[in-house]
């Protein structure tokens, strides 16, 4: 009996509706670089602002006169931290919308995700999320032709992070990690790296994402006692970390938060809780902290005061690392124009580009491009950063 | 520092998993009270403690409200919200099944965390906790004063709600329609609006859950589908439509996932909470203090 | 709706098979082939879990994991030990089949509202094993380098060689299930869904007959898991979470829950809004997309395969007003 009817219904969804909200309009002579962040969802932390930092500047690069001339258009869609959705907008960017190269993910998982498609179609891929796998195929041990991505490393921070604890003469530390892509990716790079810096792991917990409290697991920590923890989250957890340990009169134990906890909204949130809290940042985060000789101060001055002023939020570090992305292929499209072989191999020549979160200087063996010195030791003092040499 | 014993631990794991618990089962109690005049299972209740901690947050830090002012003005305000989706969403469906309301339920916290989302953004807002951060040391184990305001409002919820259902005519009614809802309707009790009382109550004990766990957990617009999973499961391993069981149910989920995480495995804590719940549900199949009797006369 | 006649599938096979030369005669929906091969692959989990849930009235909110299995099976054995992928398949599917039949021998006993507290308990336990094991799993970050799919050197990597093998999969599944349907099985299922003990009474073996069907569904979750995995050459946890299952059930009730052709429909229609119709909405996607569950729910309770119900119950309203 629903023979008609249904396909009757079958090909009004996907004619009608598919043609009504599906017209794309191309502007003539203008630059489509696609984006795809995690703006909504469970990732929306790193999507949006990242999202609200390069239409910034899109806006501001077609007010000063664009591209040589043409206009800078983006075209951003919103994957919503799920690995099928980024999947489809980055094939649907290419194949569709014609872009010249695509920046983001947001989120390691998707990046991964979307890496077979960026080969697939020969288009430059600018990744915003932190993973070494997005840049180190494991079959040929180099990276991958057409990914690139711009935040640094795990390994960086960590390295960071034990430099710090060896020159304190700290061995014995417990680590805590969120049961998230950025958690783990942290935690399997603190105990890589651990042998190395002679760290002795005596604890190693972990909680959810949406957790209310981790008492239980820093009670834990504090029966093994050991020299310091560092925590690796992101988002809510880790201030309510910093609380946990505050209120269970652990300040003795000192505390190491990775570079997700870099946004001044963290040290209001704890309420006093994070004073002398360590942690890793880029130089967007503290661009006030920096000595007025140093590279990055202007780029990073300019970036926080206009995105203070547009957006009446503090700045996190997640939005530097779309402002790195969108400049490097901006900068390619200004030399080489709208050509995605011609992007790739420009980005991957780049050399001491200053950018937010470093000075990157790309090779065919290296598509981040930065070093361990992307990361300066910072420590909380009242409701700031204050630069730890 | 000093190292800190073992019975201390165990007893700082207890606390955390009460207090913890005693969030799932205020969210397990709305769950209830909502199913037992329904039978549906109203999985946006745990946008109500969404709701309750970010209207708080709004009344109480922005607009500058005392606490005392601003929180009867949330959990007014939350139950006005509860009260607007029974009008909207689940009185208007016409020859509802279950599993149609239950759908619906699903729109109604997918629209709610939307505009949250919306009106408050994605970042997590904080809220002083009632009587100060200076924690307490009893016995080795360090607990927060919130940890005692979250417990206590558990405490008054199950009081006031168990003089509501036996000393009041509308409490009464409502516990008739829980018994056998066609039998309530032939002693002319308006079953309609025992449902809007029920999305109403619930709101409203889902406010005060938001309320009092803010300012441990902070509070940001998607944390409601988690805590509504885990009041379900509390709410299923005490028995769905018992009150006491629910309150049971909270407080040994919490309890599980404190010393689980504490004493075995952080990583699996939640995993040990939802086997002791299918152990459970396998040998007893309508929960700790569910009714077995009750549970045929339900359609679900 | 016991009878299912073959013509609608036939229409329904054509317009599958022409449906990427059509798309590709149109640049705006170019892409739509793409979505497609993901309406494929969720039908084939929606088809199993109509009969679970339509037919035998039992709940699950839990076959995330089951497609999940599928996915980390055949990714694990043919990314890190170079298995054969179609016997990797088939290994995923019979382990799926082991597992749901623990789970579900226990757990069918239940009823209702704890049946679905159990299956969202199972697939949480698993859901946080796939986070965990980061040996097999890769964790949360996933896994990838699984190879794509070929068959005697085809090479299933274009978007539309995809699209015809996945489809070609649901259509022999849907033709499976029809026929299941309308057999003796369908009968006794539909009988289970009816009363239990009056089934029970004339003689279904309930228990039986609810263990097959949960296998059955969950033989084909694991499945669609391997087409999903080939095909993205990637997976992670956060595919296989609950609010994945919760969207199956959205799809299935949408759809409407007492007929096959509604669990594809409501598969295509939510994957589109999902990843597709919304996007113009941007910040208000969500806020769009619960509205109009609601609205669908509210004003069809019967989901989208009760249209022509309502709509010829309007018609012959306005037929006898006119009288």
């Amino acid at each position: 009996m629903t023979l008609k009817r249904i396909s009757v219904i079958i090909t009004i969804c996907f004619f009608a509706i598919g043609l009504l909200v599906g017209q794309a309009n191309a502007l003539e002579g203008s630059y489509k670089v696609g984006a795809v962040f995690s703006v909504t969802g469970r990732a929306s932390f790193l999507g949006d602002p990242e999202k609200k930092t390069v239409e910034m500047l899109a806006e501001k690069i077609n007010a000063t006169g664009g591209i040589k001339g043409k206009k800078l258009e983006l075209v951003i869609y919103d994957d919503e931290g799920d690995a099928t959705k980024c999947n489809l907008a980055v094939e649907k960017l290419i194949t569709r919308d014609k872009v010249c190269a695509v920046i983001g993910p947001s989120l390691s998982g998707p990046s991964l995700a979307v890496i077979s498609v960026a080969e697939k179609y020969e288009t430059p891929l600018v990744s915003c999320a932190a993973s070494y796998k997005i840049v180190y195929d494991e079959k040929t041990g180099k990276p991958y032709k057409w990914v690139f991505k711009t935040p640094q490393s795990d390994s960086m921070a960590v390295e960071a992070i034990y430099t710090h604890l060896k020159n304190r003469g700290i061995n014995k530390i417990a680590i805590m990690s969120v049961t998230s892509g950025f958690g783990a990716s942290g935690r399997s790079e603190l105990i890589r790296l651990a042998p190395e810096f002679n760290m002795n792991i005596v604890a190693d917990e972990k909680y959810g994402p949406k957790d209310t409290d981790m008492t239980a697991q820093l009670t834990k920590i504090k029966g093994v006692a050991p020299a310091a923890i560092v925590n690796w989250s992101i988002g809510p957890t880790q201030v309510t970390v910093t609380r946990n340990w505050r209120d269970l009169g652990m300040a003795g134990i000192t505390l190491y938060q990775s570079h997700g906890f870099g946004s001044r909204k963290n040290i209001e949130l704890a309420s006093g809780a994070a004073e002398g809290v360590f942690c890793p940042l880029g130089a967007c985060n503290i661009a006030e902290l920096l000595p007025a000789n140093h590279l990055q101060k202007s780029v990073t001055m300019d970036y926080m005061k206009n995105y203070m002023a547009k957006h009446n939020e503090p700045l996190s570090s997640f939005g530097g690392h779309s402002w790195d992305a969108l400049m490097l292929v901006v900068d390619a499209l200004k030399s080489v124009g709208c050509d995605k072989a011609a992007i790739r191999n420009y980005i991957e020549n780049q050399k001491g580009f200053v950018g937010q979160h470093g000075l990157f200087s790309f090779s065919p063996d290296d598509h981040n491009g930065l070093t361990k010195d992307a990361f300066k030791m910072v420590i909380v003092k009242g409701d700031d950063w204050a630069l730890v040499d | 520092m000093e190292k800190i014993t073992l019975a201390s631990q165990l007893l700082q794991y207890f606390i955390t998993g009460l207090t913890v618990g005693s969030v799932y089962a205020m969210v397990a109690v709305g769950f209830n009270i909502i199913y037992n005049v329904t039978e549906i299972i109203n999985f946006a209740q745990g946008e109500f403690v969404m709701l309750g901690g970010l209207i708080m947050v709004f009344l109480h830090v922005a607009m500058g409200l005392s606490l005392i002012l601003a929180f009867p003005a949330t959990i007014v305000l939350v139950t006005l919200i509860g009260i607007l989706i029974d009008r909207l969403a689940i009185r208007p469906i016409r020859c509802p099944s279950v599993l149609t309301l239950i759908i619906a339920t699903i729109a109604v916290s997918i629209i709610i965390k939307g505009t949250a989302s919306f009106i408050w953004g994605k970042n997590p807002f904080d809220l002083p906790a009632f009587s100060g951060r200076n924690p307490i040391n009893i016995l080795g184990a360090v607990i927060q004063p919130q940890y005692f305001w979250v417990i206590g409002f558990l405490v008054v919820t199950a009081v006031a709600l168990s003089i509501f259902f036996d000393r009041t005519i509308m409490g009464k009614a409502m516990s008739a329609c829980a018994d056998n809802p066609n039998a309530a309707s032939l002693v002319g009790i308006n079953v309609k609006q025992m449902v809007l009382l029920s999305f109403a109550l619930s709101a409203a004990i889902g406010a005060v859950a938001g309320i009092t766990i803010t300012p441990i957990s902070l509070m940001e617009y998607d944390r409601g589908a988690m805590l509504a999973v885990k009041g379900f499961g509390a709410a299923i391993l005490g028995g769905l439509g018992s009150f006491p069981g629910a309150i049971l149910g909270g407080l040994i989920m919490g309890s599980i996932e404190s010393f689980g995480a504490g004493l075995i495995s952080s990583g699996y804590k939640d995993a040990f909470a939802l086997i002791v719940l299918l152990v459970i549900l396998f040998f007893k199949p309508s929960g700790l203090m569910g009714s077995v009797e009750i549970s045929r006369i339900k359609r679900f | 709706m016991l009878r299912i006649a073959k013509l609608p599938i036939a229409v329904f096979a054509l317009f599958i098979i022409v449906f990427p030369w059509i798309a590709r005669q149109i640049p705006v929906i170019e892409h739509y082939t793409n979505i497609m091969v993901f309406v494929g692959i969720y039908c084939l989990i929606t088809i199993g879990l109509s009969l679970l849930m339509g037919y035998a009235g039992q709940i699950s909110i839990g076959h995330a994991a089951f497609f999940g299995i599928g996915a980390y099976v055949s990714g694990i054995l043919t990314a890190k030990y170079g298995m054969n992928a179609w016997a990797c398949m088939v290994i995923g599917m019979a382990i799926a089949a082991v597992v749901a039949a623990l789970v579900g021998a226990p757990s069918l006993k239940l009823k209702g509202h704890y049946l679905a507290m159990a299956t969202i308990a199972f697939g949480i336990i698993v859901f946080i094993i796939f986070n965990e094991e980061i040996e097999w799993t890769g964790g949360p970050d996933g896994m990838s380098g699984i190879p794509g799919l070929s068959l005697f050197g085809f090479e299933f990597n274009s978007v539309k060689r995809y699209y015809y093998l996945v489809w070609g999969f649901v259509l022999a599944v849907f033709i499976f299930t029809v026929n299941v349907i309308q057999s003796g099985t369908g009968r006794a299922l539909r009988a289970i869904h009816a009363s239990e003990p009056a089934a029970s009474a004339m003689g279904v073996d309930v228990f039986r007959f609810k263990i097959l069907v949960f296998v059955y569904s969950a033989v084909l979750a694991s499945l669609a898991g391997s087409f999903y995995a080939h095909y993205l050459n990637f997976i992670n946890p956060s595919t296989f979470d609950l609010f994945f299952s919760v969207k199956l059930l959205i799809m299935i009730a949408l759809g409407g829950m007492h007929s096959i052709w509604g669990a594809i429909v409501g598969t295509g229609l939510i994957t589109f809004l999902s990843n597709e119709w919304l996007r113009y909405f941007e910040e208000f996607e969500i806020i769009v997309y619960g509205a109009i569950l609601l609205f669908v729910t509210v004003l069809l309770p019967d989901g989208l395969a009760g249209v022509p119900g309502v709509v010829k119950g309007w018609f012959r309203k306005q037929v006898s007003d006119e009288r």
